[in-house]
């Protein structure tokens, strides 16, 4: 499963999680009962929950932040193929159009004009990693591809009137058999 | 069960006036900017045909009016409640309203006569490098349009600030910082106290920092030899833009702490959690800003780190606090579910449903693949429509209601249906199309992503159809000059 699919799952059975807590209290409002006792019991149930939150929350934190997901941006990628990505009213321009599944790939962005965003999408259309091109600042992002094909670059940041159509293509072959060139 | 209106919120005729002028504006913009945003999803469904560049003129009037009239109208809500405790200008408050009002005519003349698309954001440098699409004029207007409203909120700031002093010394007391660790709280400390000074310590350096940020982006304008650091300037619009949005909603969530207990006939007053879930928030929503800037590599990794742990953990008091905390009031209360009551419920539920899609976006590694996807607009639709306007609409149904045990009508009961599945089926399908990868505030879509937009526009339909009912509803229950503030 891929990380839009986890998190659309993640997201349905929390809404849903909190809409069944919801409807219930709907449901029981009708009967009475007196608050201090309802306050007593729903706090005790609250102390639960806070912390069960609490403890999801670091959890999750630990999970995603002890490998630091962004590269270091002040020492090069050991092995990684340099590419040059400059963004522009309305263009991309990367110093090379094909890489190698397998190899990492370090795409430095930057702009020329306005802020940019430059967004990966493999060749099922789905986007696999982005970085913001920014006039002044070179964003370093590194990507190892795995699967060969055509994949796209979108703008995705908002640039002016022609933004749309801030596209461009570049392939990714197989690793020659026997080795990674 | 306590007074339906109680007689500290009796309004004078010209007091009325503002607050009709408030509400009625609130509606007519919002309904027009939801007529905007269906047209764009439309076009993006290709069942109508938008020229891009009208289509990115929509769209910088529709993020603009649409947060705008959010502060506007939820800085009413603020104003009704807030006047019971200390004393406020009704002077000032109609000024914020003028200043807003010049804002909007600046902002639209520059979009749709000057043809300025740069996006409600302002992102510095577009406003000014737009390759020849409109003027630097053009771009001036619509910053100064921002200005204007910006001083409006200051102004309205201030005199709460002020106010809030007389009475309570300083802002800590009034948040109530006093009882965080120990003592005997005071329980008629007014929770409405406690949101306002959150909001006005918040969104008043937020606002103060959006009005440094568009002067020196004027002054670029004029001067392009005085050159803004661009990511300061991103850093300085984010933290103004979230801050901004986020305190219409804690200003909105007044009407909850005040209204809520009057139809379950529960009090709801401070308390230990309270006032720290206050205190925190007040800190939170000034440092969490850069999980806006996730995809900045460039950005010091400990500010991303930072906000994606303040983004856990600024969802803690919406979920174990309010909303908890109104659940807790209405189980088993035996509460009459008048349109108010549902609203205000269902405002909850939008609020705290809505923040999971938001927190999970906070997480770099997730942001890396849903960042600037239609995933971004469908978390905040989902809490904006479900949450802060079913807050809005809360305050107004309960301002023409005149009493407790009055029945709702059929159309009500079905616009309120229909509002909630609408704006159910519509932020999902933003969101489904997010987590597919759609990007956001794209004018042409491909044509595999348009069964998302031709769903969200049908359900966007609903949407419009039961907010205007809503507004029908509400403006003829002001022009009827009901019995606000009149006690029962």
């Amino acid at each position: 499963m891929d990380t839009q699919r986890l998190v659309w799952s993640i997201t349905l059975i929390g809404i849903a999680i909190i809409a069944a807590a919801f409807l219930y209290v709907v449901a029981r409002s009708g009967t009475l009962l007196q608050f201090e006792s309802v306050q007593k019991k729903a706090y005790g149930i609250r102390r639960w929950f806070f912390w069960a939150l609490v403890v999801l929350g670091i959890g999750t934190a630990y999970a995603t932040l002890a490998e630091f997901p962004i590269p270091d941006q002040h020492v090069p990628s050991a092995g990684a193929r340099v590419v040059d990505v400059v963004g522009k009213q309305w263009s991309w321009e990367l110093s090379a159009n094909q890489y190698t599944a397998g190899v990492p790939v370090e795409f430095r962005v930057t702009s020329n004009d306005v802020n940019h965003g430059f967004g990966i999408y493999d060749p099922n259309g789905r986007l696999i990693a982005q970085t913001q091109a920014m006039p002044g600042f070179t964003n370093r992002l590194v990507h190892t591809f795995t699967e060969p094909g055509k994949y796209r670059v979108l703008c995705l940041e908002y640039c002016g009137l022609v933004h749309h159509n801030m596209i461009t293509e570049f392939e990714v072959v197989a690793a020659p058999q026997g080795g990674k060139s | 069960m306590s007074a339906l209106h109680q007689s500290t919120e009796t309004l004078s005729r010209q007091e009325r006036v503002v607050l009709n002028l408030y509400v009625i504006t609130g509606l007519a913009v919002l309904v027009l900017m939801m007529l905007g945003g269906i047209a764009m999803r439309m076009s993006q469904g290709t069942w109508i045909e938008l020229p891009p560049d009208l289509f990115y003129q929509i769209m910088t009037a529709h993020g603009a009016a649409m947060v705008g009239i959010a502060g506007l109208t939820s800085s009413a809500v603020m104003w009704y409640f807030l006047r019971k405790y200390v004393s406020l200008s009704p002077g000032i408050f109609l000024a914020n309203y003028v200043l807003f009002m010049v804002g909007a005519v600046l902002i639209l003349g520059s979009i749709f006569i000057l043809q300025f698309g740069g996006g409600w954001t302002f992102l510095y440098p577009l406003p000014v490098k737009s390759n020849g699409m409109w003027s630097v004029h053009a771009a001036a207007g619509y910053m100064l349009g921002l200005i204007s409203i910006g001083v409006g909120f200051l102004l309205f700031y201030l005199d709460a600030t002020l106010a809030i002093l007389r009475v309570y010394g300083n802002l800590g007391r009034a948040l109530g910082l006093q009882w965080l660790f120990s003592g005997d709280i005071d329980k008629s400390h007014p929770p409405t106290v406690v949101a306002s000074t959150m909001v006005i310590i918040a969104n008043g350096i937020g606002t103060l920092c959006g009005a440094v940020v568009l002067v020196l982006c004027l002054v670029n304008a004029y001067v392009p030899a005085f050159e803004l650091n661009p990511l300061l300037a991103k850093n300085m619009i984010y933290f103004f833009g979230h801050v901004f949005i986020n305190a219409s909603i804690y200003m909105g969530v007044i009407a909850v702490y005040e209204l809520l207990p009057r139809y379950s006939g529960r009090p709801w007053g401070v308390s230990r959690p309270f006032l720290w879930a206050w205190a925190a928030s007040t800190v939170m929503v000034l440092i969490v800003y850069p999980h806006h800037l996730l995809m900045d590599f460039v950005m010091p990794h400990w500010m991303l780190a930072m906000g994606q742990i303040i983004s856990f953990t600024s969802g803690l008091p919406v979920l174990a606090v309010t909303a908890y905390g109104a659940l807790t009031n209405v189980h088993r209360s035996g509460i009459r579910w008048s349109m108010p009551a549902k609203l205000l419920l269902l405002s909850m539920f939008g609020w705290a449903a809505g923040i999971i899609p938001a927190v999970i976006d906070g997480v770099i590694s997730v942001n890396r693949v849903m960042h600037n996807t239609l995933w971004v607009p469908g978390h905040f639709h989902f809490y904006l429509l479900l949450g802060l306007w079913a807050m809005l609409f809360g305050f107004m149904y309960h301002v023409i209601r005149t009493r407790a045990d009055e029945p709702d009508s059929a159309v009500d009961q079905l616009g309120f249906f229909a509002y909630l599945a609408g704006g159910l089926v519509f932020s999902g399908m933003l969101l489904m199309a997010g987590q597919a990868s759609v990007p956001r505030r794209w004018a042409v879509h491909a044509p595999e992503w348009v069964p998302y937009a031709s769903a969200a526009s049908l359900a966007a339909i609903l949407v419009v159809l039961a907010t205007i009912l809503f507004a029908v509803r509400i403006v003829s229950g002001l022009l009827r000059a009901p019995n606000v503030g009149t006690a029962h």
